[in-house]
């Protein structure tokens, strides 16, 4: 069949020596821009080089459709080999009903109890003492991507933090800029409403709210200046029409935009543009405010297979997703952190290096990935697209919505 | 099945009873054992995964309270009501056009069908690359100097609905012209003269005599446009993903975004059986008006 | 409902049947003319901008509007569509999709038009008890969003054991053409005249004798519609052929999708555009040869209740 071919084809290109009985598992992700894919590429190429085959099956588009088929096909009773999901508790019904692999073994043989770091990260794959994911990188959101650019022709100077930004945004619309790159899809608009949360009030707010459910506190005068934040995110990203992110990030990259709040993996398209941080842009943890990380990122998972071979060899994919080289070169490429604390990230550019500083300063939040499930953010990601949509919803009326989903949430 | 009263009963065209098992299969386990199988787990708290935990009625408290499925079904209601009448009156004109012993007239029915062929993905990239503010024909006309002309209704959350209605109709209508076209052309010519004599104006023989005629292709042509309606997604998702906002929601998407991104099973079910119970409103009738009354050969 | 004497005979001449034309060129003919031309601008508008589009550069494109002819006509973003876009590793554009289409389309067209054609002669024919409750199902079937039977589809192709495989998806392809297709065949022969059945009965025929010798070599018409009907909607499937099936033989739509929604920084509108065209290919240029056909069969499939 042509499609064998043509994989065949490009394993061989992929590695030099290939085992003849090399077991293929295929591999399902939605990781398809172009940093991303040359992040997973670094897997790909690590995996065949001990002698098994990664099968490549990539889903572009949003994450419930790529959901939709990975969750089919595990309850169909035909899964994959391993596929990746957001790092939290997306996965916490699949484990329960038994369709997962317990990775405790390779956990254990591989000592992941020791270099993961954070080891909340670890716990996260955890469920009753038993490991059932490998966690392969971290990521954080709270960055603010600014053109140099942008702010030259405008003939300013680049904002340092969240309020310079603002105040700049209306000498960047009168240099015919848009000031704040959004791309309008619910999900990066929450996004840049937690960084918000994180950056501009004190953080026990965002712990109280995400992690506990407290109703009371995001009813509260903090999360209402938040939300007054978010409204001026909205109104000088009003001529934003892109939708997808690193359509976002484009704009800021080529100097149309004056900056973007996103997560770093956005550093990926910077680095796929050839652009050096502190020559080209800049990148402001923590919106320049509270300079603190919230540690979410990606996970793979293996479902369980029938065959032993396979069994064995998802395993192996397991330990190797975890090696250092093979963290150091994914990472590299993907913008990301390791999730390893013991490896040499010298290569490392400028932003990399900021957020392994407050990685290892302990300057961390957990990502509400971890924290609400993935039916309370859908809820919040809707009340996002309607506020940013929506000029005439107020940010009171907003809130009040806000805190409904909290006090429902568990 | 029914129940027969005389065993010699069941096996009377027992030929045809075989023949029919792949769509008595379909109609009982796959649409009768499906719509049941969705309606019991609506009274669960399933989450990712089908689960036995029993929630009563409060996946329907909370889709009844939540601002998004009111909105969807707001806009489905716009939209399905003005995709009706639109698609007839568009698809009957044309096709009353066509009829008009015209020139090229079968340039002009393909060029009209075309985009029937297209998928809904497709045609909703199209629109959404026409309708772009930048370099679509809001942009062409900014050009041409009308600096504040405005037509990005892709972007602006009041009249997004049309937008895709718009792509809807450029997909959909020529199939409606077809329908009716073949069903002026089943009209009997002697019916046309006798108008003619009698010195009634085309319109009105239009109106009062032909389109009463042409029932049963309003009836297909409603049961395709209808079903398209109710199941109107990947249009949406390809056009604007729902947006701006909420502008453009819709119910079939609210299902699915409930099945796998929210993963909440059980909020999606409840959904899909309100949209369920909402077809059958229409179905029902339906049927006791095609077999109920009376049997016709 | 309808009374049998109202309906009109099967159309034996298929033309106009509108008022004669006069002059050439009258007022009349003037806004008739121009109003098709009109109309045919508004279809016509997003295929010629596809084709357009496609065959610019990027640098064009950006600086350009949508409706300018391309000053410097490339083919590089159809070669890119077919053979070089990327998806996560794989970079082979559609060509990875367009056998698997292929696969997917011919056996799924064939058995769902065998099943609904045999159904429509039944219910037209061979009507028992209980074969219209059954349609009625049919029918209210086919309202039913593909999303709500989404769920229940993957765990009974589980229990079947279909799950992941060409034949699960050609039963699912076939489930869901049976409502529309039944609807049409069984129109078609409720339309054909009764004496042909009944002296073939009287001839002792059967079901089968029938249905083959007689009834199935009547319906080339409906049959041609069927086919139409189905090679676009099957050959545009994207949801059952994701969900259902492994991405061995995930259709080309799927490599449409991820062509459109992988960016890689700025959307390359023209080999999106390119990919849309490529993708479309197939129905269009079934619609365009069997356009005539296809209205013909409408006509005797759809006209009577």
């Amino acid at each position: 069949m042509k499609f064998k071919a043509l994989v065949g084809l490009l394993a061989a290109g992929l590695m030099a020596t290939s085992a003849a009985n090399a077991t293929e598992l295929e591999v399902m992700h939605w990781w398809t821009s172009g940093g991303e894919a040359a992040a997973v590429g670094e897997f790909a190429k690590a995996f065949d080089a001990t002698g098994d085959k990664w099968v490549d099956a990539a889903f572009a588009g949003p994450g419930e459709q790529a959901r939709a088929i990975m969750v089919s096909r595990i309850t169909g009773g035909d899964p994959m080999g391993a596929f990746q999901f957001n790092h939290g508790r997306q996965a916490e019904d699949l484990i329960e009903a038994g369709l997962l692999l317990d990775l405790t073994e390779v956990a254990e043989a591989e000592g992941w109890k020791d270099v993961v770091n954070p080891s909340k990260l670890l716990d996260a794959c955890t469920v009753d003492g038993r490991i059932y994911c490998t966690p392969v990188n971290i990521h954080s959101w709270q960055w603010l991507w600014l053109s140099r650019k942008a702010y030259q022709d405008a003939g300013i100077a680049v904002p340092t933090n969240w309020d310079e930004f603002v105040a700049a945004a209306p000498k960047l619309e009168a240099a015919g800029k848009l000031p704040l790159a959004v791309g309008q899809q619910g999900w990066q608009q929450t996004g840049l409403f937690n960084v918000l949360m994180v950056s501009l009030v004190p953080t026990e707010i965002f712990q109280k709210v995400y992690g506990d459910k407290d109703a009371g506190v995001a009813a509260g005068p903090e999360v209402a200046r938040v939300f007054e934040a978010a409204a001026d995110a909205r109104e000088i990203s009003k001529n934003s029409t892109v939708q997808s992110w690193n359509e976002a990030t484009n704009l800021v990259i080529t100097g149309q935009a004056g900056g973007q709040i996103m997560g770093d993996w956005a550093q990926g398209e910077f680095s796929v543009a050839q652009q050096t941080a502190g020559d080209e842009y800049e990148c402001l943890p923590g919106l320049g405010v509270v300079e603190v990380l919230s540690t979410g990122g990606d996970a793979f998972y293996f479902p369980k297979l029938d065959d032993p071979e396979k069994e064995a060899a998802q395993k192996r994919m397991a330990a190797m997703l975890l090696k250092p080289a093979v963290q150091v070169a994914f990472n590299l490429k993907k913008g990301s952190l390791p999730v390893r604390g013991d490896i040499d990230l010298s290569t490392a550019n400028g932003c990399m290096k900021k957020g392994l500083k407050l990685l290892a300063e302990k300057k961390l939040l957990p990502d509400t990935n971890l924290l609400i499930t993935p039916d309370t953010s859908s809820q919040i990601t809707d009340l996002f697209a309607e506020f940013f949509a929506d000029k005439s919803m107020s940010p009171e009326a907003a809130q009040e919505r806000f805190v409904d989903i909290i006090a429902q949430a568990d | 099945m029914p129940a027969s009263r005389r065993p010699n009963q069941l096996f009377r065209n027992l030929n045809a009873k075989i023949a029919a098992i792949p769509m008595i299969l379909t109609a009982s386990v796959v649409f009768l054992g499906g719509t049941a199988w969705t309606v019991f787990y609506s009274f669960t708290g399933s989450k990712l995964l089908p689960k036995l935990k029993w929630v009563g009625v409060s996946q329907y408290e909370r889709l009844w309270n939540t601002k998004r499925w009111i909105v969807s079904i707001e806009n489905l209601a716009i939209y399905g009501i003005c995709m009706l009448i639109l698609s007839f009156v568009i698809g009957f004109l044309l096709a009353a056009l066509m009829d008009q012993k015209i020139r090229f007239e079968n340039t002009f029915r393909t060029i009209i069908l075309y985009p029937f062929a297209l998928s809904f993905i497709v045609t909703g990239l199209v629109w959404q690359w026409v309708l772009n503010p930048e370099f679509g024909i809001q942009g062409i006309v900014r050009n041409f100097g009308w600096e504040s002309f405005a037509f990005d209704p892709l972007y602006n959350p009041d009249i997004a609905i049309f937008g895709v209605m718009l792509a809807a109709l450029w997909q959909g209508s020529g199939l409606v012209m077809v329908l009716m076209l073949a069903g002026l052309r089943g009209i009997d010519q002697e019916i046309w003269k006798a108008a003619k004599i009698d010195g009634i104006p085309a319109w009105k023989t239009y109106l009062l005599i032909v389109i009463p005629m042409m029932r049963p292709v309003f009836i297909t042509a409603l049961v395709l446009i209808t079903s398209g309606i109710i199941r109107v997604y990947d249009l949406v998702v390809a056009q604007t993903s729902g947006g701006p906002g909420l502008a453009t929601e819709m119910p079939a998407k609210y299902v699915y975004d409930y099945m796998f991104r929210a993963q909440n099973l059980g909020q999606a079910f409840a959904a899909s059986t309100m949209m369920l119970i909402a077809v059958l409103t229409v179905v029902i009738p339906w049927a006791y008006m095609e077999f109920g009354s009376k049997k016709h050969g | 409902m309808v009374n049998p004497s109202l309906l009109p005979a099967a159309p034996k001449v298929v033309g106009p049947r509108g008022p004669k034309p006069t002059k050439a060129i009258s007022p009349r003919n003037i806004m008739l003319y121009g109003t098709l031309i009109v109309v045919a601008l508004y279809y016509l508008l997003p295929l010629y901008v596809m084709v357009v589009t496609s065959l610019k550069g990027m640098p064009e494109i950006r600086v350009g509007n949508i409706f300018a002819p391309p000053l410097e006509i490339t083919f590089q973003p159809w070669i890119k569509a077919w053979a070089e876009a990327c998806t996560g590793l794989n970079c082979d554009g559609l060509s990875r999709g367009f056998w698997n289409s292929v696969q997917i389309t011919v056996p799924s067209v064939i058995v769902s038009i065998a099943i609904a054609s045999v159904n429509g002669y039944a219910l037209a024919n061979w009507r028992f008890k209980g074969s219209q409750i059954f349609f009625t199902i049919l029918i209210f079937g086919s309202f039913i969003p593909y999303q709500v039977m989404l769920y229940p589809i993957v765990i009974l192709l589980r229990e079947i054991g279909l799950y992941g495989s060409l034949t699960g998806l050609v039963i699912v392809h076939s489930i869901f053409g049976m409502p529309i297709l039944t609807l049409l065949f069984r129109n078609y022969f409720t339309s054909l005249p009764e004496e042909l059945f009944k002296a073939a009965r009287v001839d002792g025929a059967g079901f089968w004798g029938i249905y083959f010798r007689i009834m199935l070599p009547m319906s080339l018409p409906i049959l041609v519609v069927a086919v139409i009907l189905q090679v676009t909607g099957i050959w545009n499937d994207f949801l059952f052929g994701t969900v259902y099936t492994k991405p061995d033989i995930w259709p080309m739509t799927v490599q449409l999708n991820n062509i459109v929604n992988s960016t890689q920084g700025v959307k390359e509108y023209n080999v999106n555009m390119a990919a849309t065209i490529l993708t479309g290919l197939v129905p269009l240029v079934i619609y365009f040869v069997s356009g005539k056909l296809f209205v013909r069969g409408i006509a005797a499939g759809a006209v009577k209740g």
